[in-house]
Order: C-alpha cells, then sequence, then structure tokens
C-alpha cells in the first residue's frame, strides 16, 4: 500500500553549492492522476532549482486553483507557498512581491485559472514585468472537473468525450508577448531536456517569465485526436533551438556543435545559449510572434525560448520601490510621521 | 547496447541479490515474506528444499547473502537473513508430515562416505527416488564437522540432531556409524551401483617444522581435533594460559571454547592484519566480547620449551605490505621478538584433503594439491561411478556450498544410475507473477522501512563462558524477527516493462525515489552508464534496457539500488510497469 515515498535517496546523490541535495527540493507524493504531466513539471522545477543552487527558504510558489495549482504542494517542501484563489494566483504574487522583493517568485497555474477565469489578472501582471517565472500546465481541458473544453482546447482537437472542439484557442504566449511580457517559452512536459533549461533561464531573468508547458491530462485528454496528448505533441513539436542554461560564475565546458549561434546574457550575468537556425531573432518580439503564427499555420507547436529582453526592466524598477524589501522595514521608516506627511502635502499646495 | 532478454531466468536471478550470491540459490525474499506472515513452517520448508539444515545454517552459515544484500547498497547494514533464518526454524511446527517419504525400491544401492553436510544432502535428494543409501561415518553420530567442530555453545546438539534425523530416519537411509572406510576399493568391490565421497577436509595444518614442536608436543593441539575431542567429551579442560594460532572461524571457536573449560587467559595470534583475517567479522566480534585479544601482525618462530614442558611461544613482528595486483607480504618489522607465556597452543591455521584410503587401482586421479580431478558440473572423478561433493571436492569451504555441490553430485548419481546423458543438466524451476491488486495495492508489502538492523540478544556472559553447552545467541524473538523481515527491499518482487504499453510520460523516472529510470538515447554500455541520471558506477549490476521506443530512446534501468517499492508501476498510467514477483529454484534430483 502506498502514497508513501521511501526515504532512501540514490547513495551516490550530490549536494549543489549551497549543500542542498535533491531531497531538500521535493514536496510531498503526488495525489495526481498517474502519469499526468503535472508530474513531469513539478520534477523539472525540482531538478532546476537544485541544479541553480536556490536555497529552499529563499523561494515562494504561489498559485491558484485547478490540478495545476495543485502541484505546489509536490515540490519545494521547504519552501513558501500560498494557494491562492481562482485565477487571482497574479494578485497575491503582486502582493507578495511587493512586501518582500528578495524572494524567488514562482507562481503556478493552468489553462482555466490563467486562460479562462484568470484571464484579466495574466494581462496586468505580464503587462506589468512582476518579477517572478509564471508557469501554465496546459493540457486544454478542466481536468479537475472531468475534462471539458478549456479556454486552449485548439479547433477540431477531441478530449475523451469525443466532440471535437469548436471555439478558437488562447494562445498564452502570443498574449503574453502582445502584453509586454519580457521572456516568454513554450515547452513540453514530455521534454525535460528542453524544460529544465527554459525554467532555469526564467528564475534568472529579471522581470516576468513566462512558460506555457503543454502538460498532456492522461486521463481526459490524451486521444488521438487530442492536440494536446503525448503523442500528437510529440509528432507536431518543432523546438526554435536547443537551449543551454549556464549560471553566473560557472565555468562553460559543454562543447558547442557547429549549429550554436547565439547567446543571450541575462541581468545576473549568466547566460542562455541558444543553437537554432538563423531565421527566429529571440530579442525580437515580432519576429516571435511571427514565428508563432507560422507555426500554427503548418500545424505545429513551436517550442523552446521565443523571446527574451535581457534588458528588462521590473516592476519594482518602474515603480521605484525602495531596495530593501518592505517587510524589512521598520516602523519609523514605513511611517514617517505627521511632520513628514505635512511636508509632502504643502509641497503639493 | 541490446535489448535485456528477461526471458532468460539468469537476467532476474541475478536482480535477487542475496539468492544469486547464495551457492545454494535459496529464496531468502519469498522465505523472509513467509516469516513476516508468521508462516514459519513454510518459511523453513523453502530453506529446507533449498538448504537442507536451516536450523544449523541459521546459526552458523558463512552468510554470502549478506555482504550481497542491497539493503547494503542503500543504507549501513543488509537484512539480518541468517539469524531471520533461524526465526524460522525456531517457531516451526512439526514437519514430520512434509517430509519426503522413502521411493518404491529402484534397485539402485548407493554408498555416501561420510555423513557430513554435503552426503546427507545427496541422501535427501535421492531417498525419495527408491536408492537404497548406506552412509558411512566414523563417528557414533551424524553431522560430519557441523558436530565436531562447531561448538555447541554456537549449534545445540539438538538441533543438529533433529536435522541430521529428518535424512536419516527415512526408510531408504541405512546408517552405519562407528565405521571408518579405510579402502575406497573394498568398498567398490560391494555392489553398490555408485559412491558418494563427502568425507570432508579432515586434516589441520600443522607447524611441524618450527622449533619446539616435536618437544612440546603435548601441550600443542591441532585446532579441529581438539575442538572433536570436546566435542565428544575425550576432553574436559585446557591450560590455565592458552594461546590460538590462526584467524579464521576455527581459530575463533577454539579460542572460545578453550575459555569456557578452563582457559583463563586465552589468546588469538594471527600472522596477518586484523582486517585481513579470515574469520566472519561477528566471530571476531563475538571473541572480543568475551575477553579474548587478537593479536595481530605476529608470525610464529618457535614454540618455547623449559625442562620438557611448553612455556610459551616466541613471535617476529611483522607488517604487510601489498604489490599492485594487491598480493599480500608480510615483512619483518625488525624488532625483537615478542615472547607469551602459555600452557597450551592450539593450531588453527587451515585445513587439507587427505584421502590415504584412496588406493590408486581405484582410477581416482588427483591433482598436485592432492585434491580429486573432477568434472566441475557434474562433480564425477575419473572413476565415473564415484562423486564428491563438499570440502572433499574443491577443498575447504562452508556448509551451505557443500550443500549445493551436493545437490548437483545427486543430479549426477541418479542420472549416472539410470544411465543418462550427466552432462545435460536440468533448467531451474522458475515463476513470475504479477503482485497487482490494486491502483495502490500489491500483494507484497511494497512499504520500505527505515528501521536499522537489529541486534540479536546474547545470553548472559558470565554464564554463556561457565557452561560449554550454552548458547550464546539467543536469536530473534518473533517481533523482532517481523521488523527484521520487514527490512527486505522484496527483490525478487521484479519490475517487468512493457516497451508496447508505454507512453514515455516520464512518470516513473520522476517518482524513482533512488533515480533508477532512464529515457535516453540508445549507446555502447560504458557510455550508457556514464550518461544516467546517476551514472551507474556499480558495474557488478546490470542495466535493464528496452527495445526502441517511439520516440526512438529506449528506457533503460539501473538495478544497482532499486528498491522495488512499486512506485513506478503505481504511476504509470498505462501499466507498462509492473511489479512480477519472480521465483527461483535450482532444479533437485527429486522434487521436496
Amino acid at each position: 500500500m502506498s502514497y508513501i515515498r521511501p526515504s532512501f535517496r540514490h547513495p551516490n546523490a550530490q549536494a549543489n553549492a549551497k549543500g542542498y541535495t535533491r531531497e531538500d527540493y521535493e514536496g510531498a507524493l503526488s495525489t495526481l492522476c498517474a502519469g499526468c504531466g503535472h508530474d513531469s513539471v513539478s520534477s523539472a522545477i525540482i531538478q532546476s532549482t537544485f541544479e541553480l543552487s536556490i536555497e529552499p527558504h529563499r523561494v515562494a510558489k504561489i498559485s491558484g486553483i485547478g490540478c495545476s495549482s495543485k502541484t505546489p504542494t509536490y515540490f519545494l517542501g521547504k519552501s513558501h507557498g500560498f494557494n491562492s484563489v481562482h485565477g487571482r494566483m497574479p494578485s497575491v504574487a503582486t502582493g507578495a512581491s511587493m512586501a518582500n522583493r528578495d524572494l524567488l517568485y514562482v507562481g503556478v497555474s493552468g489553462d482555466g485559472d490563467s486562460a479562462s477565469i484568470g484571464l484579466g489578472q495574466f494581462g496586468h501582471i505580464a503587462r506589468r514585468n512582476l518579477n517572478m517565472s509564471y508557469i501554465v500546465e496546459n493540457n486544454g481541458c478542466y481536468g479537475l472537473t472531468k475534462g471539458q473544453d478549456s479556454a486552449t482546447t485548439d479547433i477540431g482537437s477531441k478530449s475523451k468525450k469525443g466532440e471535437p472542439n469548436p471555439y478558437e484557442p488562447i494562445d498564452l504566449c502570443a498574449l503574453a508577448l502582445q502584453l509586454g511580457a519580457t521572456f516568454v517559452a513554450r515547452s513540453f512536459s514530455g521534454d525535460k531536456d528542453q524544460l529544465v533549461p527554459l525554467i532555469k533561464a526564467a528564475m534568472s531573468h529579471n522581470g516576468f517569465a513566462f512558460i506555457d508547458v503543454i502538460s498532456p491530462c492522461v486521463t481526459f485528454n490524451n486521444t488521438a485526436a487530442s492536440s494536446k496528448g503525448y503523442e500528437f505533441v510529440r509528432d507536431h513539436m518543432q523546438a526554435t533551438g536547443k537551449i543551454d542554461f549556464v549560471p553566473v560564475r560557472s565555468e562553460i565546458t559543454a562543447n558547442y556543435p557547429a549549429g550554436f549561434s547565439e547567446e543571450i546574457t541575462l541581468h545576473d550575468g549568466s547566460v542562455i545559449h541558444l543553437y537554432k537556425d538563423d531565421k527566429l531573432d529571440c530579442t525580437d518580439r515580432n519576429s516571435a510572434m511571427n514565428a508563432i503564427a507560422e507555426f500554427k499555420d503548418k500545424g505545429q507547436v513551436l517550442t523552446g525560448l521565443l523571446y527574451v529582453d535581457p534588458d528588462s526592466s521590473d516592476f519594482h524598477k518602474t515603480q521605484q520601490t525602495v531596495s530593501q524589501p518592505l517587510c524589512s522595514l521598520n516602523e519609523n521608516d514605513l511611517c514617517p510621521g505627521a511632520r513628514a506627511l505635512g511636508a509632502i502635502n504643502a509641497s503639493l499646495r | 547496447m541490446k535489448p535485456t532478454n528477461i526471458s532468460n531466468p539468469e537476467y532476474f536471478h541475478k536482480v535477487v541479490d542475496c539468492q544469486h550470491a547464495c551457492p545454494a540459490h535459496t529464496p531468502v525474499p519469498e522465505y523472509i515474506r513467509l516469516i513476516a506472515a508468521e508462516r514459519y513452517t513454510d518459511a523453513y520448508m523453502v530453506n529446507w528444499e533449498s538448504n537442507v539444515f536451516p536450523g544449523v545454517l541459521g546459526r552458523t552459515c558463512d552468510r554470502p547473502c549478506e555482504p550481497a544484500c542491497r539493503r547494503g547498497r542503500v543504507e549501513e547494514e543488509p537484512v539480518a537473513i541468517c539469524r531471520l533464518k533461524r526465526v524460522a526454524a525456531d517457531n516451526k511446527d512439526d514437519i514430520s508430515t512434509l517430509l519426503p517419504a522413502a521411493g518404491a525400491c529402484n534397485g539402485k544401492k548407493l554408498a555416501l562416505i561420510g555423513a557430513g553436510p554435503a552426503s546427507l544432502t545427496v541422501a535427501r535428494d535421492l531417498s525419495p527416488l527408491g536408492y537404497e543409501i548406506h552412509v558411512y561415518d566414523e563417528n557414533a553420530k551424524g553431522g560430519g564437522f557441523m558436530r565436531s567442530q562447531i561448538p555447541s555453545f554456537r549449534l545445540p546438539e539438538q538441533v543438529l540432531d533433529e536435522e541430521v534425523g529428518y535424512i536419516t530416519d527415512n526408510k531408504a537411509v541405512t546408517t552405519f556409524y562407528n565405521t571408518r572406510v579405510d579402502s575406497l576399493k573394498a568398498l567398490l568391490d560391494k555392489d553398490y551401483d555408485a559412491v558418494f565421497v563427502g568425507s570432508g577436509a579432515p586434516k589441520g595444518r600443522d607447524l611441524p617444522d618450527l622449533p619446539g614442536r616435536k618437544e612440546g608436543d603435548d601441550s600443542i593441539h591441532i585446532g579441529i581435533d581438539w575442538l572433536a575431542s570436546v566435542a565428544f567429551e575425550h576432553r574436559a579442560s585446557v591450560g590455565k594460559k592458552v594461546i590460538v594460532l590462526g584467524g579464521g572461524n576455527t581459530a575463533m571457536d577454539c579460542c572460545r571454547t578453550a575459555r569456557r573449560i578452563g582457559g583463563a587467559d586465552v589468546k588469538v595470534i594471527v600472522r596477518s592484519p586484523f582486517a585481513d583475517m579470515k574469520a566472519s567479522p561477528w566471530e571476531k566480534d563475538d571473541a572480543v566480547a568475551e575477553d579474548i585479544p587478537i593479536i595481530d601482525n605476529h608470525t610464529p618462530l618457535e614454540f618455547v620449551v623449559e625442562e620438557g614442558k611448553l612455556v610459551g611461544m616466541r613471535f617476529d613482528k611483522v607488517r604487510a605490505e601489498y604489490d599492485k595486483k594487491g598480493r599480500r607480504k608480510l615483512v619483518s618489522t625488525g624488532e625483537e621478538p615478542a615472547f607469551y607465556p602459555c600452557d597450551e597452543v592450539l593450531v588453527a591455521i587451515g585445513q587439507e584433503n587427505a584421502f590415504p584410503w584412496i588406493e590408486s587401482e581405484t582410477d581416482i586421479e588427483f591433482d598436485n594439491w592432492g585434491l580429486p580431478e573432477l568434472n566441475k558440473n557434474t562433480f564425477q572423478s575419473t572413476n565415473s561411478k564415484v562423486f564428491f561433493g563438499g570440502d572433499a571436492a574443491f577443498g575447504p569451504e562452508n556448509i551451505i556450498t557443500a550443500v549445493a555441490q551436493a545437490h548437483q553430485a545427486a543430479i549426477s548419481i541418479d542420472l549416472f544410475c539410470q544411465g543418462e546423458d550427466l552432462s545435460v543438466r536440468p533448467a531451474p524451476n522458475t515463476n513470475l507473477v504479477s503482485q497487482k491488486m490494486g491502483i495502490h495495492e500489491w500483494s507484497y508489502s511494497n512499504v520500505v522501512g527505515d528501521d536499522l538492523r537489529f541486534k540479536v540478544p546474547h545470553a548472559d556472559k558470565s554464564a554463556a563462558l561457565g557452561d560449554r553447552l550454552l548458547e550464546v545467541e539467543l536469536g530473534f524473538s518473533t517481533e523482532t524477527g517481523f521488523d527484521e523481515a520487514q527490512r527486505c527491499l522484496n527483490c525478487d518482487v521484479q519490475t517487468v516493462f512493457s516497451e508496447a504499453l508505454c507512453i514515455e510520460c516520464d512518470a516513473c523516472t520522476d517518482i524513482c525515489p533512488t533515480d533508477c529510470i532512464n529515457f535516453i538515447n540508445n549507446d555502447e554500455e560504458e557510455v550508457l552508464r556514464s550518461q544516467l541520471r546517476m551514472p551507474a558506477k556499480n558495474l557488478e549490476q546490470d542495466l535493464y534496457v528496452s527495445s526502441d521506443l517511439p520516440t526512438g530512446r529506449v528506457m533503460v534501468k539501473d538495478e544497482d539500488v532499486c528498491l522495488h517499492c512499486g512506485l513506478c508501476a503505481e504511476r504509470c498510467p498505462t501499466s507498462a510497469w509492473d511489479m512480477q514477483q519472480f521465483l527461483y529454484q535450482v532444479t533437485k534430483a527429486s522434487q521436496i
């Protein structure tokens, strides 16, 4: 009888630069359906934070409602977390970031949580460029309520029920690009070689980093006629290029093949290496939007890093907030008193 | 790499490390589960079928299974397999109705020389087949060196009597005790259809050329002979100061026996470094616990005899040096020789085979080391009628090896007597059955407990040292036996992978606590081993490789530290993984 994970790990498991092993980034055992893509995304987040040597207590994971939004229980069990109201993860993340800018914010949402009930919040957090990684686990259906078509279900795609979806889907990557997101990527839960470096790059990005992860629902939407099943995505997936993420202060040891064409240095000094064809310019918003449309017309799913603005300035910079987290300021700093208020009021008269 | 052929029983057999390491290939996890289910009689019979002497082995086995145990690779100590075997033996019901009866007479007659573990195993395997079996032994009771050399404080006589009796009480078996075979030729001249030699390695090594050996002879004894004389109560005391020479298990038995019959100051003095000693670590621990110092790196120089009486021994102090191949050389430190006073010396520095009773006209050929020339699979000698097994075959080993060899010799003897080809060996009996009971339910206990190895309680030291017959180890209680049984990882419940069902969702890779499972591009074994999530550095453990999957990758599982927890199968949406219990039984001459 299970739901009990053995406490033994591989005897050769190594610790990262901060002295944590991968086990320190694990959470509770998942209660999602066996084979759910979301579990692979959780595992990719565990792998990414482990490899980046992020101290677990320096991370806040925030989610809304849905299968996807349950997953923060299954990773980073020693981090801060807030399971918020349906579609309202962006507001909570914004508030948390305002109060303590020093934490690393990871938002986990789904296609229902972000493209349906939370679409308004999604749009505004993207344009505000809040410094966070925003991961949508996109399975193209409402798995938690028995698999109804969602707002990201492609036209004609059939879930387990068998009816083709008649509505135009929302492409969250295209939307994020349009609304000013400064890091946009798409990936597939079944391709960790791509997903892990993308998550690491997103976590290192200064600003709103959005990853739309196609994450099949094995129970309701993994049919042959579904465009979000394992088989379809594998057959129709095209990557913008292979991606390597080299954290700051790391020695570059990879042996780059001939196709290596671009390196993008992020604000913290870490580097994204891309091996891709010359057509897509990952630092050009229009190029990314055109590429998405072009591949969609061909019936293919474009994955990989689509756009990044390495010089992005985040919400805190725009707001000119103090560099010290608000939560660590004392009462005198936060409330300068009647005399200071009087002076401000006087200056406005 | 080529896909793993899991239909070859040897693949999954090797995954069950304990069973694979056991010379007799006893299905260890199978009987451990039966112990946990309080089915002690069934657990005993699984053992009895395989190793014939569960009660004896549960106390005295050399335990090759334990260093092999997978648990020892994921935490500090292996499962206490040997002591669990004893739990089965101690708590079983009357098994007399479960024992095989003598088969209807087939007209063939066999002589077995020696009544030790090898001969008794042959008798056990062949008695149901209708052979008339004659067992010859020079002692008054059966058991061989299990009786003469293993002291009663480790193996109570009634345990041995009982297990010998299960075999010799069979109507097909006639024992000729107190009957020494002095001539194989004479025996062959009788109308036996085949003869099995299971006479052990009865000659203890001596130090004949060491100065003072002859002069001190009255106080210098060969270890195994001395142990036998104590066991058969020809000797009831020893001098106050005793030196035991040697570092093997016989030396440990000698020193601990000496402590019980008058030895107040008993020392073990050994040539090699402590770590290199041949004795099992737990036997060394037990000796040290009985106030017996083990002095290592001392090579004997002479027996010191004064006025016709042994007064002590002189030793050269040495240190061990190892060459590049790891071969050891003991080099004198050049210090003054060390003198240790003593009243008696027990020489326990090894055993040899001796066959003065096998005449050359029997056509049995011997090699340069005095061992019979044998076919390694059939145990047949150069005289086709004569078979060997146990220590008599390939030199001193242990009980479990003797049993394993004797099973094969018994098959050969049966084939020989039936006029069949000895080289055609029976295939093992195997079975592979799914354990799935529900989504999160298996018919084995798949929860991996965190308990550390439980300690076996010992008898009070002063009481034990005062009574040679009092068993020191008390064995696990049934409660502790249950808890220890829960430490077993059930390595015989195999992770079986079906490529055709896999949708490559990674759920198994993600959940595996020990990162055994990988989906990667195929390559040569060496490359694959280095590219796994956790590089597969233990080359003794196999990689389980699937055929090509739809993405062109393969599944590669490193068997090394798989906990057999079944989570891969529970998280698999398509049942591409299944937990299937694999039973592997060495086929015996007769089915028990």
